[in-house]
């Protein structure tokens, strides 16, 4: 028979064997997010679609017609820019939906256990398979462009990890903040707006004076997008390794820091929800 | 090996709560300048290393919970009763894991399910089919489960033609009967309810008392939080009072009950001109009601068969003949069961202009168990009433063994029973059905 001990500061001690214990539970809240996000809309899934393809369209003619910046070596700008696209979206999307996923939840959170970081990453699902199905133009796009990739998309599913832990880390330090501060709620919104033109989806990080090149891989976007590129354009976008590492760290480091801060403040979640 | 299921020892629950300083007055917009900013500063340092941050100048420690320590046998249903803010949800949510305890600890031996709320996480936009394993999952039953009693759940909520209809489009009935049935279809080993029968209709309530009852039967080891003395009395065996935060009693349901009542005494006094009057109200007007029980304590909870007096303050403007009271005590529904009229037992007066009050003692409340209505009146005999009003307030009838032979009279108030008429039951020998029949 199975013995549970509660007590202040036990719930450290089996929280990752509960994790497991709960895996039911997190693949019904993630396809229940799948399975309500475009109930009541027209066009539904084509969302997923519509968004990333009209920006891209928007910022190749801004950015490449009327700024006149160039593109990675010979690859064709709308391209380009549709395979920073894809990172961003998924980036931008799955920080907003974990951010927001406790106080949207609220009423489970204060009526039944489950180790709570089950919610926000139920949510990366959703943002995962928006991006697959977003996925599918850029298949449509390269087939235009008649660009083959090389050898090198095969590791595309390391960068798309990359992404969504990205996203994780701050997702979990903003969404328990959110609990008690609902400021944060407002600053989601704003951060992945002013993400968007700060990180090199609408132009090439190549653009970045050499000496600078360092300083902007602090975003850890950067480095996702550049890998993103790596895999798709091939060696027409070569990767700045060492820049790649330091946006590769800085995601670890966010990581680590939204899960520890998750853990301390989970045990008072459902008293001030 | 003890069969202890549930221990729990010096468990406390502490809350800081925080207050905005009143008298504070700053005496310059430099000061105020000061403050804010080395309040912000502090505040935001306490954010970025996690640490809670209350609002407010001075705090106040509030213990929710404190010292409470208690054991639940196998297969045992114990009620948890106290007023409102005793503790009771805090020691629920405890138990299942919602929040932490602050100090103490608890050994639960078995799976646990926990019963806070009906539909929990329930989602307006899904189906009833998909509600269902939604909401199976998250009350902790494993898919497998689910399906191998998806169609009793479906059965027991009356719902086969909408299971495919997003339950936003579904009566607030059909809502609750699905969210019940699934819950009802749990099978844990510990069972912890909060008042989740406090939903729906009053018939719907006593259809989910017996299947209450049903599963504590059963042999599983139950925890249930009420207010309902009645459903506590007919669930539990035995049960624990709490009063602001600590284990005030536990014992056999029975006597933890009469305590309870003795202390809760809330409602037994009311001010009648607080409610709506009907009539004419030429005459005379009901000003107060009271409540008391055999040992003249207020009260507003009753044994079955037990003692209850009501007074009654009238003021009168004119002089009434031929002047009759009555107390109207009706269900639920609102179905009229008795009548408790001075002309009856023969109280014929006339009522003087000024302040009286009437005292009526009901020597054997003859209701089943449950919660009733009380109304009042007064007339002048023959006429119609000059003031009433209607629900004034409820009380409530707790079982008990009025014939000590142990019958179970909660169990009967389920299917809709509200008076006990007393009878004398023989067995008649007989040689010949018909004849003897006769």
């Amino acid at each position: 028979m199975s013995e549970i001990v509660i007590e202040a500061g036990r719930a450290e001690k089996n929280y990752w064997a509960d994790l497991w214990r709960y895996r039911e539970l997190f693949l019904i809240l993630a396809w229940r997010d799948l399975s309500v996000r475009y109930k009541q809309t027209i066009i539904g899934i084509l969302w997923a679609i519509l968004r990333p393809f009209l920006t891209m369209i928007v910022f190749t003619i801004i950015f490449s017609k009327v700024a006149k910046l160039p593109s990675d070596g010979s690859a064709p700008y709308a391209l380009m820019v549709f395979a920073a696209m894809l990172p961003w979206s998924l980036f931008s999307s799955s920080l907003t939906e974990s951010s927001n996923s406790l106080i949207d939840n609220a009423n489970l959170i204060s009526k039944v256990y489950f180790p709570r970081i089950i919610m926000p990453t139920a949510t990366l699902i959703t943002a995962l398979v928006d991006f697959l199905i977003s996925f599918s133009i850029l298949i449509l796009i390269m087939i235009y462009y008649q660009f083959a990739p090389g050898w090198n998309i095969l590791l595309l599913p390391f960068f798309i990890v990359m992404a969504l832990l990205a996203s994780l880390g701050p997702g979990l330090w903003i969404t328990a903040l959110n609990v008690k501060y609902r400021d944060f709620r407002y600053v989601i919104p704003f951060v992945a707006q002013f993400g968007l033109y700060i990180s090199p989806v609408g132009f090439t990080s190549k653009v970045i004076p050499e000496q600078w090149r360092m300083i902007y891989s602090l975003n850890p976007m950067v480095g996702v997008i550049d890998g993103f590129r790596w895999c798709i354009l091939g060696a027409e976008s070569p990767i700045y390794l060492s820049g790649f590492l330091v946006s590769l760290m800085i995601v670890a480091f966010f990581l680590w820091l939204g899960i520890s801060r998750f853990r301390k403040m989970e045990k008072t979640f459902a008293d001030i929800i | 090996m003890s069969d202890i299921v549930i221990k729990a020892e010096n468990l406390g629950k502490k809350y800081t709560i925080g207050h905005q300083s009143q008298g504070s007055s700053y005496t310059a917009l430099r000061d105020v300048f000061a403050e804010s900013a080395l309040t912000i500063w502090h505040k935001t340092k306490d954010l970025l290393r996690g640490n809670p941050v209350i609002q407010g100048d001075t705090l106040e420690e509030v213990w929710a919970l404190k010292d409470v320590s208690f054991e639940v046998r196998q297969g045992e249903a114990v009620g948890i009763i106290g007023r409102n803010g005793a503790g009771k949800s805090t020691l629920l949510k405890i138990l299942s894991r919602i929040t932490e305890p602050t100090t103490g600890r608890v050994t639960i031996r078995g799976r646990v399910a926990s019963l806070l709320e009906v539909g929990t996480g329930f989602h307006p936009e899904l189906t009833g089919r998909e509600n269902i394993y939604l909401n199976g999952t998250i009350l902790g039953m494993t898919r497998s489960e689910i399906k191998s009693k998806f169609d009793e759940i479906v059965s027991f909520a009356e719902i086969e033609r909408y299971l495919d209809t997003p339950v936003k489009r579904y009566s607030s009935g059909m809502y609750v009967r699905l969210a019940f049935a699934v819950a009802a279809h749990l099978e844990p080993e510990i069972l912890l309810i909060d008042e989740v029968l406090a939903v729906g209709d009053a018939v719907f309530q006593k259809k989910c008392l017996g299947k209450m009852n049903a599963v504590a039967k059963e042999g599983r080891t139950v925890l249930f939080v009420s207010h309902n003395m009645s459903a506590v009395m007919g669930l539990c065996e035995s049960a624990v009072m709490l009063d602001s935060g600590s284990l005030a009693f536990t014992g056999p349901v029975k006597e933890v009950i009469s305590r309870y009542t003795m202390s809760v005494s809330s409602k037994n006094f009311l001010d009648l001109d607080q409610l709506p009057h009907g009539g004419a109200g030429a005459f005379a007007r009901l000003k107060l009601m009271s409540i008391f029980n055999e040992q003249n304590q207020p009260a507003s909870t009753f044994f079955m068969g037990s003692t209850a007096i009501i007074r009654l303050g009238v003021s009168c403007v004119r002089r009434m003949e031929n002047f009759e009271i009555g107390v109207k005590i009706s269900s639920w529904a609102g179905v009229a069961i008795h009548y408790i009229v001075s002309t009856w037992e023969g109280m014929h007066c006339d009522l003087e202009v000024g302040e009286h009050i009437f005292e009526v003692n009901i020597p054997r409340l003859m209701l089943l168990p449950g919660k009733y209505l009380l109304g009042a009146w007064v007339m002048k005999e023959g006429n119609p009433a000059d003031d009433h009003v209607q629900e004034i307030t409820t009380i409530e009838i707790v079982g008990s063994d009025i014939n000590d032979c142990g019958a179970d009279f909660e169990r009967y108030a389920y299917s809709g029973c509200e008076v006990y008429a007393p009878s004398h039951w023989t067995i008649v020998k007989t040689t010949n059905l018909k004849e003897d029949s006769k």
